[in-house]
């Protein structure tokens, strides 16, 4: 499904800023994998993530996602095949635009936009039932704009968009840290339900340990720009807080909001 | 000594002045408010309408056509923006400075350097003219009625929805797989488009172009979309038809163009007009922000 080999990404080459994001990482990902992925801040997974994602393109090595090189294309180019949220709940809609347009971007994503109405009966039908399913009372908001709803809903809704058509690989960016206990959970929940519903292979970044150990069958987790662990299965399973606290303290990247997690 | 009848008697000019500016407004609402650009293009632009549609209609050709090719012209120039702004990657502002410094020349030379060249009503077949406000008037409103139209369908569309997306939230916009660069440019072509158009009417109906006709377009534009949305808008938070947003641009146009008038009617100094102008849309732009209760839409809008 997806296939990393080799890349690097330097930010501020040859300056005194000079940040060796991604070092020779490799990773594959079989159809159907949740993978979750943790590390200290400034370890690199979200640089991964944004590698996969095309936000800038790497310096070396390749990524083939779905059978396809992306290594050199633009992140709009490659969005046909990803479905994204992002850590900032305000990222993923357009605050602007009504609940139902925002769908219809969606329902289009990776598609040719002409001059054919935004939106037709048929889709909004669809959304309603789709809506219904988050039990928001979404459904009877339709075209209400984005921006009156909660970070909460939003990122509900975000995560709604990026399954709405089958993405080949769903990334997720700390996509609850933003939100409060109670609605993180609500939110981590629904992305559970949303993957198992269409079997959708998932890259999740997380600083929460607990949430990796619980969710998904693979945890990676990332210092200093490189992939230092990589389980997965019955051996996932039985890993511990304690084995990744032991496995940080190691490598000396504990941080305060993974303690307290 | 005032008189009132006088106010009155300049009144239709104004307005048939205020909505050829209007229709200016609209092609900016679609950079300003809809693609969240500031472009500076306008007044190279709106001058360049002028000049193409005067000197097509001197050459003989029919003065609907002439401000047609004038909007093409203007498209022109938004593309020009759009190249500066996507391929080379220059700031917004300064790709539009870029573009309006660039047309200066441009439209002299169209001009057959000549600062202006003017159109006679007697000589030619002309749209409309300040001879005639009342037809000016209708004109100038059928042309507004028909590009609202227009615009209304084409931002329904999913090209129009996508443009929309782009200004709102580049970062959505891209994950949804749009082409943010391709949205930016056609928005510019289309709004400069339509800002050479209503500098072809108001050519037309001042029977000259002048090669600084468009100095200032902008801040008498965003004047007729602020005018337009404090009184459309106001604290009624409720959703407003697009159609509508559209139409108070055009009627902000008016309005503005009316207290011009009264202004003048006062006898004020002409010369600090623009000064009144400047300060005029400051007030109107400042009043949103200094407003109490300002701080949950803040928050709604961010990410935009």
């Amino acid at each position: 499904m997806l296939e990393i080999k080799n890349i690097s990404k330097t930010f501020n080459p040859n300056s005194v800023n000079e940040n060796k994001a991604l070092k020779n990482v490799s990773l594959k990902l079989e159809d159907g994998d949740f993978v979750t992925v943790i590390g200290g801040n400034g370890a690199g997974k979200s640089t991964l993530l944004n590698a996969i994602a095309g936000t800038w393109l790497v310096d070396s090595g390749s990524i083939i996602l779905d059978g396809e090189d992306v290594t050199r294309l633009a992140e709009f180019k490659r969005a046909k095949l990803l479905g994204r949220v992002f850590q900032d709940p305000m990222m993923g809609t357009a605050a602007k635009l009504q609940i139902q347009e925002n769908l219809a971007l969606a329902n289009r994503r990776g598609q040719k936009r002409g001059l054919g109405w935004h939106i037709s009966p048929e889709e909004i039908e669809s959304f309603k039932e789709t809506l219904r399913m988050l039990d928001l009372g979404l459904e009877d908001r339709m075209t209400a704009k984005v921006g009156l709803l909660s970070g909460g809903q939003r990122q509900a809704l975000t995560l709604l968009m990026a399954t709405l058509k089958q993405p080949k690989l769903l990334l997720l960016d700390e996509h609850t840290a933003a939100l409060d206990p109670k609605t993180a959970r609500k939110v981590l929940d629904l992305t559970v339900e949303l993957v198992e519903k269409n079997h959708l292979t998932t890259f999740m970044v997380t600083h929460n340990m607990k949430d990796a150990l619980n969710i998904g069958n693979r945890l990676i987790m990332m210092n200093e720009g490189s992939i230092i662990l990589d389980v997965s299965g019955k051996e996932k399973e039985k890993l511990t807080i304690n084995d990744l606290l032991e496995l940080f303290n190691k490598t000396g990247e504990l941080n305060d909001s993974m303690i307290l997690s | 000594m005032l008189s009132f009848s006088a106010l009155l008697r300049a009144l239709p000019g104004n307005i048939a002045q205020g909505m050829i500016w209007g229709i200016m407004a609209l092609g900016l609402y679609i950079t300003y408010k809809i693609l969240n650009f500031s472009d500076l293009t306008v007044d190279g632009s709106f001058s360049t309408g002028a000049a193409v549609t005067v000197m097509l209609i001197i050459a003989g050709c029919p003065a609907i056509v002439a401000v047609l090719i004038a909007f093409v012209a203007g498209c022109l120039a938004g593309l020009v923006t759009g190249f500066l702004h996507t391929v080379l990657k220059i700031a917004p502002i300064l790709s539009g400075i870029l573009t309006q410094i660039a047309l200066y020349s441009i439209n002299l030379h169209i001009l057959g350097n000549k600062a202006n060249q003017a159109i006679n009503v007697n000589d030619y077949s002309l749209l409309l003219t300040l001879r005639n406000t009342k037809m000016a008037i209708l004109v100038a409103l059928i042309f507004a009625a028909v590009l609202i139209a227009i615009l209304y369908w084409f931002f329904g569309t999913e090209l129009g929805s996508a443009i929309r997306a782009t200004g709102n939230n580049s970062q959505m916009a891209k994950a949804q797989g749009i082409n943010i660069d391709k949205m930016k440019v056609i928005a510019l072509s289309l709004s400069n488009g339509i800002v050479a158009l209503s500098g072809g009417l108001l050519a037309q109906y001042q029977g000259f172009a002048d090669v600084s006709v468009g100095r200032g377009a902008i801040v008498i534009g965003l004047a007729a979309i602020i005018i337009g949305s404090v009184i459309f808008e106001g604290k009624n938070k409720k959703e407003i038809n697009f159609s509508i947003l559209l139409g108070s641009a055009v009627i902000g146009g008016i309005i503005y163009y009316i207290s011009i008038g009264i202004v003048l009617w006062l006898k004020l100094p002409t010369n600090d007009m623009k000064l009144f102008t400047a300060i005029l849309v400051a007030v109107f732009l400042s009043v949103p922000n200094l407003s109490l209760g300002k701080k949950k839409e803040d928050k709604a809008n961010a990410g935009n």
